[in-house]
This record gives C-alpha cells, sequence and structure tokens, in this order.
C-alpha cells in the first residue's frame, strides 16, 4: 500500500512535470520540436478558435476565425519587428475558415458564402462594413460545414463544398446502413466549385463543379510551378464501426488514407463510392457502395499525390515560395494536420505539420513530420487532451512560417536562420 | 514519457475502478449492488462496440464534434430523454451545457432494451458520473407507452 502511494506520487510529479516542459510556451520553441537550424516562437498566445490565415507585407495579419470572437469573424493582427503580435481589430460577422489575398483584395468564406474586401496599398481593409458577396448559397451540412477558398491566376476562385455526411449512408454513421444510390448530393458538395473572383452573389447555376468525390477539403492551394490547384482531403471514418465484418479495429484506425491530390477539371477522387488504401496503394469499393473490404474500385478514379494515414485530419495546405528556408524546402507542401479521433482505442496521430519535398509539382521524397509537439504530450489518446492542434498555414513576406492552433488561438511563427 | 503517460493512465484508471467498485456497496443492499455492477460490465460492452469511437474510452467526446458524456445536465437528467436519444439518435444540433457539436448520432434500433438499459447504466456511472442505474424496466414502458 505504502509504496504503491509512493509510486504513485512519483509517477504524478513526473507526468506533470513532463507536461510542464512542454506547456509553458516559454520553453524552448514554443514546445515545438524542428529540423536543426529552424526556430519558433508565438506570436500570439491565445484567442479564439483560430483557423486559416494570410500574413501580409507591412506586419498585417488576418485570421479567419470558426466562430466570431468577440464579436469579429475576422481578427487582425499587426506583428512588430520584435515579432509579437497585438490583436489590432477585427470585422465581419460571420464564422468560418477560409481566407485568401490576391491582386489587391481580402476574400474570406462564411460556411455558406463568400465575400471580398477592397485593400489600401499598406493592405488595410477600406470598408470592413460593406463586402462584396461574390458567392452565395452554397449547402451547408452539420458536418464538413467549412468552405475554403483559394484563387488561380485567371480570376478564378476554388471553393470546398464539404459532404453532409460521412459516406452517403441511407442512415448516416448507422452501423449497416448502405449507400444511397448514386450519392445524389454530389451535385451540390463532396467536390471543388469554380466561381468568377469578380461577380457579386453567383452560385451553384454560375459555378462550376471542378472536382467531385472529395469528401471534404480543408486544405487547398495553388500550386504555382505548374498552375494546378492541389487539395487535401479528409477521408471517411468508421470503416469497423460500420462493417465490423469487414474491418477490423486495426483497419479502422488505418484506413482510408489522407490524400493530397493534384486537381484538373473534371477530376473524381472516388468518395463515396471508394477509398483509396495507402497500404495496398489501391482504390477500394466503398462497403456501403459493394465493398467487402477486398473488392478493388478500379482505375477510374483520380490517383493521390500523397497517400498519408488515416484520420489525420490535413487542415492546412501550403506551398513553400520563400527563400528563408533551405533549399530543400523550395517549392515544397507543408500540411497541418489537426489529429485524428477516428483511432480509438488506439492512440491518435498527426497534431503535427509535415513536409512533402516537391520538384516541378510532383513530390521528389518521402514526406516527413516538420513541426511537432503541439499537442503537449507524449501520446493523445483522445482529442481533447490536445493543448493546440495545428489547422491554418501561411507564408510570411519574409519567408517565415506561420501556423495556427484553434484549441487556444495561438499562433507560431517558424522561422530558420543560418 | 510514453512509460509515464501510460503508468499515469493505468493509475488513475485503477483508482477509477477502485471507486466505482467500492461506492454501491456502502449504499446499496447486496442484491442489487452485483444487478447495477453486471448491467455496468456489460454496459461497458455495448459502450466499446457502438459508442466509443464518437464519444471517446474517456467519455470525454471530440472537442466541437461529439459531445462529452462527463457531468452534462443531459447524462445525468431524464432518463426517458436518454433512452430516446439511443433509439433515435440525435441530429438537430442541441446546445449541451453551452457547446454545440456538428457530427450525426446514428439511432441505434438493434440494441435490445437491456443493452439500452445496461449502456445508460455504463455512461450514468463512470467517467466520474454518479448517476442513478437505468433498469431494463424503465426502458420497456417508454415504448409501451409510445413516444414521448
Ligand atoms: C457517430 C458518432 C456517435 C456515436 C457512434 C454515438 N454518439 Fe452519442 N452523440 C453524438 C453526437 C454528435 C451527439 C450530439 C448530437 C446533437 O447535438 O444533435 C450525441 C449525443 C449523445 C447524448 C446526449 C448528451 C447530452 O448531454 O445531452 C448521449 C446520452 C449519447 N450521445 C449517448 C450515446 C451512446 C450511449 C452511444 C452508443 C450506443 C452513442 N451516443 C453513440 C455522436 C455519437
Amino acid at each position: 500500500m505504502k509504496i504503491k502511494s509512493i509510486l504513485k506520487a512519483c509517477a504524478c510529479l513526473l507526468f506533470w512535470s513532463s507536461l510542464g516542459l512542454n506547456t509553458t510556451g516559454q520553453s524552448q520553441n514554443a514546445g515545438l520540436k524542428l529540423p536543426p537550424g529552424f526556430s519558433a516562437k508565438t506570436i500570439l498566445d491565445s484567442s479564439g478558435k483560430t483557423r486559416h490565415l494570410v500574413v501580409l507585407p507591412g506586419g498585417l495579419i488576418y485570421v479567419k476565425m470558426a466562430r466570431p470572437w468577440k464579436g469579429n469573424g475576422i481578427m487582425i493582427l499587426k506583428e512588430d519587428n520584435a515579432g509579437k503580435a497585438s490583436i489590432a481589430g477585427g470585422f465581419g460577422d460571420y464564422g468560418g475558415t477560409g481566407i485568401y489575398v490576391k491582386n489587391g483584395y481580402l476574400y474570406a468564406s462564411s460556411n455558406e458564402a463568400v465575400f471580398r474586401y477592397k485593400l489600401n496599398e499598406k493592405n488595410e481593409v477600406l470598408t470592413p462594413d460593406q463586402p462584396e458577396r461574390i458567392i452565395t448559397g452554397l449547402k451547408m451540412g452539420r458536418q464538413h460545414e467549412t468552405k475554403s477558398i483559394v484563387l488561380d491566376n485567371d480570376n478564378n476562385i476554388y471553393v470546398n463544398i464539404g459532404s453532409p455526411s460521412n459516406s452517403c449512408q441511407l442512415q448516416d454513421r448507422q452501423p449497416g446502413s448502405l449507400g444511397v444510390p448514386g450519392c445524389p448530393l454530389l451535385d451540390s458538395a463532396g467536390g471543388i466549385w469554380q466561381f468568377r473572383v469578380d461577380k457579386a452573389d453567383q452560385s451553384y447555376s454560375q459555378g462550376i463543379r471542378y472536382a467531385t468525390g472529395l469528401r471534404n477539403v480543408v486544405g487547398l492551394d495553388w500550386n504555382q510551378q505548374n498552375n494546378t490547384l492541389f487539395v487535401t482531403q479528409h477521408g471517411r471514418d468508421q470503416l469497423n464501426d460500420l462493417f465490423p465484418a469487414f474491418y477490423t479495429a486495426q483497419q479502422n484506425a488505418e484506413l482510408p488514407a489522407e490524400c493530397l491530390y493534384m486537381i484538373k477539371k473534371g477530376d473524381d477522387a472516388g468518395f463515396p463510392f471508394a477509398y483509396y488504401d495507402q497500404l495496398q496503394k489501391k482504390y477500394m469499393q466503398a462497403p456501403e457502395y459493394g465493398g467487402d473490404g477486398k473488392k478493388e474500385a478500379g482505375k477510374k478514379y483520380l490517383e493521390p499525390v500523397v497517400a498519408f494515414p488515416g484520420h489525420m485530419a490535413p487542415n492546412g495546405l501550403l506551398f513553400y515560395t520563400g527563400t528563408q528556408f533551405p533549399e530543400k524546402y523550395r517549392n515544397g507542401a507543408f500540411v497541418a494536420f489537426h489529429g485524428s479521433w477516428n483511432r480509438t482505442p488506439q492512440k491518435q496521430e498527426g497534431y503535427y505539420v509535415v513536409f512533402v519535398p516537391f520538384a516541378n509539382g510532383k513530390p521528389s521524397g518521402n514526406w516527413e513530420v516538420f513541426a511537432d509537439g503541439f499537442s503537449g504530450q507524449a501520446e493523445v489518446m483522445t482529442p481533447r487532451q490536445a493543448k493546440h492542434r495545428p489547422c491554418g498555414l501561411a507564408q510570411g513576406p519574409d519567408g517565415a512560417l506561420y501556423v495556427t492552433d484553434d484549441v487556444k488561438g495561438t499562433i507560431y511563427k517558424i522561422e530558420y536562420k543560418k | 514519457m510514453r512509460k509515464v503517460f501510460t503508468l499515469g493512465l493505468v493509475i488513475i484508471s485503477l483508482t477509477g475502478f477502485a471507486q466505482s467498485a467500492k461506492k454501491p456497496v456502502a449504499k446499496k443492499p447486496v442484491t442489487h449492488v452485483s444487478a447495477a455492477t453486471l448491467s455496468i460490465n456489460r454496459g461497458k460492452l455495448v459502450y466499446q462496440k457502438f459508442c466509443m469511437s464518437c464519444h471517446q474510452a474517456d467519455g470525454g467526446g471530440v472537442p466541437n464534434l461529439n459531445p462529452p458524456l462527463i457531468g452534462t445536465t443531459g447524462v445525468l437528467g431524464n432518463k426517458n430523454r436518454l433512452v430516446k436519444i439511443v433509439r433515435n439518435g440525435l441530429q438537430e444540433h442541441v446546445e449541451i451545457d453551452g457547446e454545440f457539436y456538428s457530427n450525426n448520432m446514428p439511432p441505434f434500433k438493434m440494441l435490445t432494451d437491456q443493452q439500452v438499459a445496461d449502456v445508460l447504466t455504463y455512461i450514468r456511472r463512470s467517467f466520474g458520473n454518479k448517476a442513478t442505474p437505468v433498469l431494463k424496466s424503465e426502458v420497456s414502458p417508454y415504448y409501451a407507452k409510445g413516444k414521448k
């Protein structure tokens, strides 16, 4: 009994001190583990649920909030020369995820619409209360409701419209429930839509379904090297929960892949009829649509560029075009993984930022973890334990990498010095 | 680090187990205790199979997605409402103690009355919850009377 309680006290002490090291924020590199030569700090310690962000010349940063925070759906930060940011106001009464800047306009999305704001030469928003609403009436389910956005170089904007259900079952997430024949929701969701940047109040009839079969995309970016859209998809959940006869708990944890796709007009990534199995490197038929864990789906769907392990939730994608980071990082992709919940009873995965080296618009090597330690835990058994979860990525004018966290609203800045 | 964490978990679960095993003995007559404990044990298996991926092993849920089952007014409260949630699912985006959760909870119509009673007893008596058990007889009459 005595030994037991001593042991218990020791374990608790050790446990708490190991936590303390990672969570103080004062600790080295803001608690992050980085490759040699890189350093990190927090420019803002806490705010609301910060999602995607843009960092502009002159020290202005605009951050999209999942829900309005202190009344504002977009938070304005001003970063000083010492690298600390102060909150310099906000605007927009809508929550959401997407935000992007191009050619003198700031674009931001609610979960149903996209707005744009003219910027002046100092990158300030001139009329925060009078945005142009360029897109409206987009489908918003309870799940996968966020609209991520990016622009190309030809005055088009790309918007993710996520599937309102896990796998288009007749009864969402009910064990054994089969798929709705043909999955008609793909007409208005489960893909990427293209619109013009400068027309008011466009909706489905003015837009183009640019790509389909994408369950929910949160990270997306335009690759300037090959002038093409890239997206990261959140793969489906609960293979074993819903179809225990076909999948083990182990397969449930690992499958399907979280895919990075290069998207051309008309592409189909298979959802909900098929999913990509990164272990067999094949598309498999979904169990809701005649699959049994073994049936392959053939070659008709878009091959992923990178297939990451399951459920890690890629929420941010950024092609690095700066020169501050070493040669290896130029034009490569950073992906922020929000972290899994659908791997129980195993430990969760993700909660880090990875790097994929690219050359000429194609991966030129294996992906690797770039920044780890956001969760402040040695292992995350359940997402609630994570102190921070990486979400949005942005490149600063000087080539630094910014990462948002939507648990505490912490903003990280990662830099490289020779 | 990993070892320490696991050790921490083991200790937490050990103390948790000790508590939940001890409490009823002090309060209730012996026959009832074993019935409740048996129901909790059976309910745990139902929970692991049908509920755990969303509400998580510790009942803590997934922030923004699936609500925690720890100490919420709903879980500790009206039993009829709980029976109805498990049978019919919950997809109404209801506010649960000040937060919203965006996932859909499916209906679990395949569970027997006994399994519904067991899983509800398990969640009401685990994760630090100390509400009264749900008996099979409290599940069945709800159906006899129809929806309420
Ligand atoms: C697919 C994920 C999922 C599964 C599986 C699931 N739930 Fe839920 N549960 C939810 C969501 C999401 C809500 C909240 C729904 C809403 O707000 O409309 C919820 C709500 C609840 C509530 C109400 C909580 C409150 O405080 O009012 C209870 C009780 C509950 N679930 C119990 C269970 C039990 C018992 C099981 C297993 C038989 C289960 N759930 C399986 C996702 C799930």
